[in-house]
């Protein structure tokens, strides 16, 4: 593992260079293929509706995958994640237009661990609202 | 109707060889428009340290959930699969998933939970390498939400 980012360069409350995801429904359906979700909830409207959702919804998936970047980008070296984990609070709504929706994703150091690892935890936002909770990463730095 | 609670601790048998290919990597990379270089320039991979092209953390999300299909269709456990929402996942790696790699997956039913009329079943999968090496353990989270009153 080659992180760039030094265990000592941080300490809680450090913040991480925050991002933002565009989602559109041609990415829901290349993410189905390389993923082999297939669900139509995530590509086909009338069958979302039919369930009782307002359109189309992103993978839960896709947005974890999105929302790690910020860690993975920071520190270089994406096997320098320990543990990732999430709750989905709410779904990604994702319109059937050019824009989608937009998932915004920010970080910060929560606690410093042993062996250089550090808690990072993340807040991904869309419409104003979580989307994902008790989402926090352990990342081991160099 | 509420799962059977004998279920918990029930493991299901490995799973056969799932091998992880350079260019599945690079489609599901691509996928989620990340462009690290570790996923797809061997070159890159090795100067952080890695022996081949590594997976995005999320990767192995797509064999564990498929091995996972053992339990949600297992007809003795009767879930409701059409109501089933994700609820959590989480993932503790001994090192990256990486190109080359022969896994096999190990579920195993953590808990069954009922509350509020929603079954809430959490599976684990232990992912493990040709060598018998533990790679990554996920855990995966599933609610099969109430059906409706008829």
């Amino acid at each position: 593992m080659t992180a760039k980012v030094a265990y000592e360069s941080v300490e809680v409350g450090t913040e991480l260079p925050a991002q933002s995801f565009q989602v559109t429904r041609a990415m829901l359906v290349q993410y189905a293929g390389a993923s082999g979700d297939f669900n139509p909830i995530h590509w086909n409207e009338k069958f979302a509706r039919e369930v009782g959702l307002p359109d189309v919804i992103a993978h839960g998936m896709f947005t974890m995958a999105e929302a790690i970047r910020v860690v993975t980008d920071w520190v270089g070296d994406p096997g320098a994640v320990v543990e990732y984990g999430v709750r989905f609070t709410k779904p990604v709504v994702v319109p059937n237009d050019d824009d989608g929706a937009l998932v915004e994703v920010s970080a910060k150091v929560a606690a410093l661990l042993d062996d250089k690892q550090v808690r990072v935890d993340l807040t991904a936002m869309n419409e104003g609202k979580k989307v994902l909770g008790m989402s926090r990463a352990v990342v081991r730095l160099g | 109707m509420a799962l059977d609670q004998s279920f918990v601790g029930r493991t299901y048998p490995p799973t056969p060889p799932y091998e992880v290919g350079r260019e599945k990597i690079r489609e599901f990379a691509e996928a989620v428009g990340d462009p690290n270089p570790a996923y797809v320039d061997p070159e890159a991979a090795k100067a952080l340290g890695h022996s081949d092209v590594i997976a995005p953390p999320t990767f192995v999300f797509s064999i564990t959930f498929k091995a996972a299909g053992q339990v949600i269709h297992d007809p003795q456990l009767g879930l409701d699969y059409s109501r089933v929402v994700h609820g959590d996942q989480k993932f503790a790696y001994v090192r990256p998933v990486r190109a080359g790699d022969r896994l096999t997956v190990t579920s195993t039913i953590e808990a069954i939970k009922s509350l509020a009329g929603n079954d809430i079943l959490d599976v684990r999968g232990e992912v493990h390498d040709e060598s018998g090496e533990h790679v990554v353990t996920a855990w995966t989270k599933l609610v099969a939400r109430a059906a409706e009153e008829a």
